[in-house]
């Protein structure tokens, strides 16, 4: 079995089948949760309220994008399979995001008669955000060394994802009463959805045991505590105990929004992916 | 000299005369400076048509963007319109200081663009079917629009200079991301290839008229005023010639056609001998009746008139922070 407490290589974890399943299980939670939100930033683009915002929001949907794509790469080091494969021809219920990152916009497509609500986005990147804060936090202390070291990188960028995030808020919630109802609706919403978040799936015990990343409830209340913090400064209202969705996206449970989401987004790949695009 | 033109003992006709010698000196021009309307006007037509195109101009590669077929190509295209949609803001920053002093705004000119009144170019009424079609705007497009962007690195408004050379240098690069996204496709299976061949042939006419009506001979109004302004310093056919000269033969070279059997160079000339394409339907293009203009439009208006309460929230807020 050999000492996991310290894991330097993908070599090294293979060593253990237990803790590569855990890492596997994890990773997929990262990839999916950045590239499924990243994906529904895309969508925004060239309908976001102002050009200034359009252009902002999509530098910020590469950073995540980029970042699914980091640990993709991982999954691939560790014999998965190619990092485009496991974006784009899984199936969804092999997918692990949480419900939150997966749903719509809003009504429509997102190039037909796309009716979207800007305070949703907001509100879902901020929680999402925050919580990512406190994850990639304990990710810099997991036992594999390379996810270490790639979370460090990715809190530096996504430090400043939240200013934005937060600006946004303080702004709407601040402003005229049509803003603050919108965002009171949207923190409803993303609220039913949220406590899904810090759910580490099935394998959570052995991804806790073998230290990938800190316990569910530590996450949890680190989050919550951000969160909090976040919400009274806006001026808004604390809305409690979040809620889980029907399905759990972590165990691989997902809505009709996440399938329609992968067959767009593999559309072309499909036509032929041994083919080179 | 500036100063000179300033100084208020001046008629209108010699300020014109003092302006005219400074555009023939080379001097640029700044948005403070004095400046006679039509140049004014001249501007303003021209360069928020630019950054209303570049916006626009992200929607029919944004149908893309979300299918890009790889990780790497999903990060690099959604960089690609995210540049167009910042020229865009560029370009209207400098058409606003510009349009100032007649008491118009950039909702003024977004009501201008919903409205009809203000064009952008044929290129983007156009439809993008395929994902090859993302790859042939990038690179022939663009290729496009950088031969023009280039005449105009040199215009005699030196806020336009300025934006235009921050664009040429980013639109080199997305030209490079199109000829990526097409060698792809021009080395790889027959299916991709034919999707290839196919918007190439979709676009050819586009690409033609893109520069728009050849002169011959017959310069009009508009054109010669920005000449004389030093705005623009070569006819839409030199631009097509150079456009011509450059990618032509690298398409040929690909092993791919043309839609025009006629297409040569002539040595006696110098010049790129070609079918014209339909310039009256280039005309109902523009005119905002092309195949996807409606739908771009709509797609434009509506997401402008569904974030009015943001904007709104906006304004209210920087009210109440004073």
């Amino acid at each position: 079995m050999g000492d996991m407490s310290r894991v330097e290589t993908v070599e090294q974890a293979k060593q253990n089948q237990e803790y590569v399943q855990a890492l596997m299980d994890l990773l997929f939670q990262l990839a999916d949760d950045d590239f499924i939100l990243a994906y529904r930033g895309s969508e925004w683009l060239g309908l976001a309220p102002h050009i200034e915002e359009d252009v902002a929001f999509s530098s910020m949907s590469q950073d995540m994008m980029g970042h699914a794509a980091m640990f993709y790469e991982m999954l691939e080091e560790l014999g998965v399979g190619k990092a485009d494969d496991l974006a784009q021809l899984r199936e969804a219920k092999a997918f692990r995001n949480a419900i939150l990152v997966e749903r719509k916009n809003g009504i429509g497509e997102y190039n037909d008669d796309p009716h979207y609500d800007w305070a949703y986005s907001i509100v879902r990147n901020y929680v999402y955000g925050l919580h990512k804060l406190v994850r990639l936090e304990a990710l810099i202390n997991s036992s594999f060394a390379p996810l270490a070291l790639v979370s460090r990188k990715m809190l530096t960028e996504h430090r400043y994802h939240l200013m934005h995030w937060q600006v946004w808020l303080k702004q709407l919630a601040n402003s005229t009463d049509t803003a603050r109802q919108k965002v009171e609706a949207a923190i409803a919403k993303v609220w039913a959805d949220a406590g899904e978040l810090s759910d580490l799936g099935p394998k959570a015990e052995s991804i806790v045991r073998f230290g990938l990343i800190a316990g569910e409830d530590l996450l949890k209340q680190k989050w919550l505590t951000k969160t909090k913090e976040v919400f009274k400064g806006a001026g808004l209202e604390w809305p409690g105990e979040p809620g889980k969705p029907q399905e759990r996206g972590r165990a691989g449970e997902h809505t009709a929004d996440l399938v329609s989401a992968l067959e767009t987004l593999s559309e072309v790949y499909r036509i032929d992916p041994a083919a080179s695009w | 000299m500036q100063a000179q033109i300033e100084r208020s003992h001046l008629t209108e006709d010699e300020k014109l005369e003092a302006f005219l010698a400074r555009i023939d000196r080379g001097e640029k021009i700044e948005a403070d400076d004095w400046m006679p309307y039509a140049y004014r006007n001249q501007l303003i037509k021209l360069i928020s048509m630019h950054g209303i195109s570049e916006i626009m101009g992200a929607l029919p590669e944004k149908e893309w963007v979300p299918k890009a077929p790889t990780l790497r190509r999903k990060l690099a295209i959604m960089a690609k319109v995210q540049d167009e949609m910042g020229h865009g803001q560029l370009l209207l920053r400098v058409a606003e200081d510009l349009m100032a002093p007649l008491g118009k705004t950039r909702e003024d000119l977004m009501n201008d663009l919903f409205t009809g009144r203000l064009k952008f170019h044929n290129v983007f009424h156009m439809a993008a079917p395929t994902w090859a079609d993302a790859g042939v705007i990038g690179w022939l497009v663009d290729g496009a629009a950088i031969i023009t962007q280039t005449m105009s690195l040199d215009s005699s408004y030196a806020p336009y200079a300025r934006a235009l050379h921050r664009i040429c240098a980013e639109e080199k690069f997305h030209a490079q991301h199109g000829e990526s996204i097409v060698l792809e496709l021009a080395e790889g299976t027959a299916a991709q290839r034919q999707m290839l061949q196919e918007a190439i042939t979709r676009w050819w006419p586009s690409l033609l008229m893109f520069f728009g009506p050849p002169e011959n001979g017959t310069i009009t109004s508009n054109q010669e005023q920005n000449m004389r302004f030093k705005i623009r310093t070569q006819t839409n056919e030199e631009l097509r010639q150079a456009f011509l000269n450059k990618y032509v033969p690298r398409i040929f070279h690909l092993g791919f056609t043309l839609p025009d059997e006629t297409i040569h160079y002539d040595e006696a000339t110098d010049q790129w001998v070609y079918q014209q394409p339909d310039w009256e339907e280039f005309k109902q293009i523009v005119k905002g009746n092309g195949p996807r203009s409606a739908h771009r439009l709509k797609l434009r208006s509506m997401s402008y008139e569904e974030t009015k309460w943001v904007r709104d929230a906006i304004l209210s807020f920087g009210r109440q922070a004073g």
